[in-house]
């Protein structure tokens, strides 16, 4: 079974969200950029399942649409562990875009991960989009993956509770917290080999934008906290009631 | 024209995600004056269906076809797909919620649409289509722009609202004309949390940290929960040690919720865990440490000991409820 797990470029979580000064870009100045939590969550289960006897994982590709600097987080994802990285070598534009030149890419694979959504513009949509144009099955709100053979044996979320259910390869599973316990964090011989391993670059073919951000606002200014103290615990409640009228 | 917008259903019931993206996609037909459709896949009885009515919705395309109960994405896009072109939809409308924002892509894909997921609101424009939605896990605000006829939405959980307005809903049988090679999903078992509020679904929240000190002190949080009939939930740090199960986790990288009133008992805030937390309404928050970053997401605070002010906060609610 060969996996591809989609990798996206984000800003660190921990990042203070700021824009430039007309508003329309996001300030990327002194940004540390990481693996998409998901996608990392996605390539440590990856890991597990090719290093389980039986599990018949023969390789682990990770791709990712952007521009050279992205390639730092590839190298990240090759540390992990996987065999090989391909670069659509173009700016991530809106998800259609991106799940296009994914598109390219993405041929040959009995499975592919991708993260359910992106932490910067949580558009929850390349991993579906992409299986929509490759034409192969998908399953979303993934917390647990099984490879049985050809069948792939999955537990998703759903709307008040959980399934376990099973679908033929190929298929796009769309992963969330609980695919894997916590992301695993590179080795240093895992970091020496990742300069070794393949790192594809591949020409964008062209596509039409369908949607983009025209400008970025940040929420409006919270009023301050109205304090009360330990001894007053009641008349807050009283408060939510009379006041802020959500009791 | 018209807005067609997917009620969704669990076990044959619509749930209140359902009828605030009918409530969405009525306003939206109104404004872009065209006509709102509704579309149900999966075994709905009528009864339940004419509920729409209540909120303004006057047309309803059906398919009882049990196979959809499956939740197969590939299978009820395709099904979305037909029922839009059937019904000249330039828009459509989902709830931003596991199976809508599994399915929407795909059937952005089919429509060539622009798809705008986890809109907050009304189109602040409809020439050019501009409508708002949350980014960086809610810390920003995008205004996006779609550049494509036709458009997919989906509908942020509690941002717009459900709003009453009688109509009469007639119920068309739909057939999307789908085989059975369109459904490629198995499913072996479904366990369904009973006897508890949904998180997803919770009007009032009550949420525990680290400041809790350990998991035995847990009891006051569930009694909270239960005279306030709300949902329970933790930050990451406490489904992390295995206090608490990872469902309950709130936050950037686990479940973003947006109830009307949510209750941080030692909660520190940080910044992750507000993402996950900051479209509720109204936030109460319990901590020690005066300089939490959770009081400044706070609208109500008191800066003491959680496992001191529960039972207070709870005493209290029975009074207000008596």
């Amino acid at each position: 079974m060969k996996i591809l797990v989609l990798i996206g470029n984000v800003p660190d979580t921990t990042t203070k969200i700021k824009f430039n000064a007309d508003k329309t870009m996001f300030d990327a100045t002194g940004v540390q950029w990481i693996i998409n939590p998901w996608d990392e969550l996605a390539l440590t289960r990856a890991m597990e399942l090719k290093e389980t006897a039986g599990s018949g994982v023969e390789t682990i590709t990770v791709a990712n649409v952007g521009r050279q600097e992205t390639e730092a987080t590839l190298r990240k994802a090759l540390a992990i562990g996987a065999d090989k990285a391909i670069r659509v070598d173009a700016d991530a534009k809106d998800a259609f875009y991106v799940a296009s030149q994914l598109a390219l890419v993405s041929q040959g694979y009995d499975l592919i991960f991708a993260g359910v959504e992106a932490s910067d513009y949580n558009g929850a949509a390349v991993g579906g989009m992409l299986a929509e144009l490759l034409g192969i099955q998908s399953v979303s709100a993934v917390s647990g993956l099984q490879i049985d053979g050809s069948l792939v044996k999955i537990t998703r979320e759903i709307e008040g509770g959980s399934q376990a259910l099973s679908v033929a390869a190929p298929v796009m599973a769309i992963v969330q917290k609980g695919i894997a316990k916590e992301p695993r964090i590179p080795a240093m011989r895992g970091i020496m080999m990742a300069r070794s391993k393949p790192l594809e670059v591949v020409q964008p073919a062209e596509t039409e934008i369908r949607m983009s951000f025209e400008a970025f606002d940040l929420p409006p200014a919270k009023a301050a906290c109205k304090k009360y103290t330990e001894e007053q615990a009641k008349e807050l409640i009283h408060a939510l009631r009379e006041e802020a009228k959500v009791l | 024209m018209s807005v067609l917008i997917y009620i969704d259903n669990q076990d044959g019931k619509i749930k209140k995600a359902g009828f605030e993206a009918a409530s969405y996609g009525v306003a939206l037909a109104k404004e872009a004056d065209v006509a709102a459709v509704a579309v149900s896949l999966g075994n709905v009885d009528e009864s339940e269906l004419a509920k729409l009515g209540n909120y303004g919705i006057t047309k309803v395309l059906s398919c009882t076809d049990a196979r959809f109960a499956t939740l197969d994405n590939s299978a009820i896009a395709k099904a979305l797909a037909v029922a839009a072109n059937q019904s000249n939809a330039n828009i459509v409308v989902l709830a931003h919620n596991n199976l809508g924002k599994a399915v929407a892509p795909r059937l952005a894909v089919k429509l060539n649409a622009g798809l705008v997921s986890n809109v907050t609101g009304l189109p602040i424009s409809l020439q050019p289509f501009k409508v708002n939605k949350n980014v960086f896990t809610g810390k920003a605000i995008g205004h996006a722009l779609i550049y494509t006829e036709k458009k997919v939405l989906t509908l942020s959980y509690n941002s717009f609202g459900v709003i009453e307005q009688a109509a009469s809903a007639v119920i068309e049988s739909f057939d999307p004309g789908l085989n059975a090679s369109d459904f490629g999903l198995t499913v072996e078992q479904t366990q369904k949390v009973t006897g508890k509020i949904l998180l997803s679904e919770a009007e009032i929240v009550v949420a525990g940290g680290r400041g809790m000190k350990g998991p035995e002190n847990w009891t006051g949080i569930e009694q909270l929960a239960e005279e306030l009939g709300a949902g329970t939930a933790c930050s990451r740090p406490v489904s992390d040690e295995g206090w608490r199960p990872h469902g309950e986790h709130v936050g950037q990288t686990g479940k973003i919720i947006a109830p009307n009133l949510y209750f941080a008992f030692g909660i520190s805030g940080a910044i992750q865990h507000l993402g996950g937390v900051s479209g509720s309404k109204v936030i109460v928050a319990v901590n020690k440490d005066p300089d939490a970053p959770i009081f400044e997401a706070a609208d109500y605070g008191i800066v003491g000991d959680a496992i001191k002010v529960l039972p207070q906060f709870i005493e209290a609610v029975k009074e207000l409820k008596a």
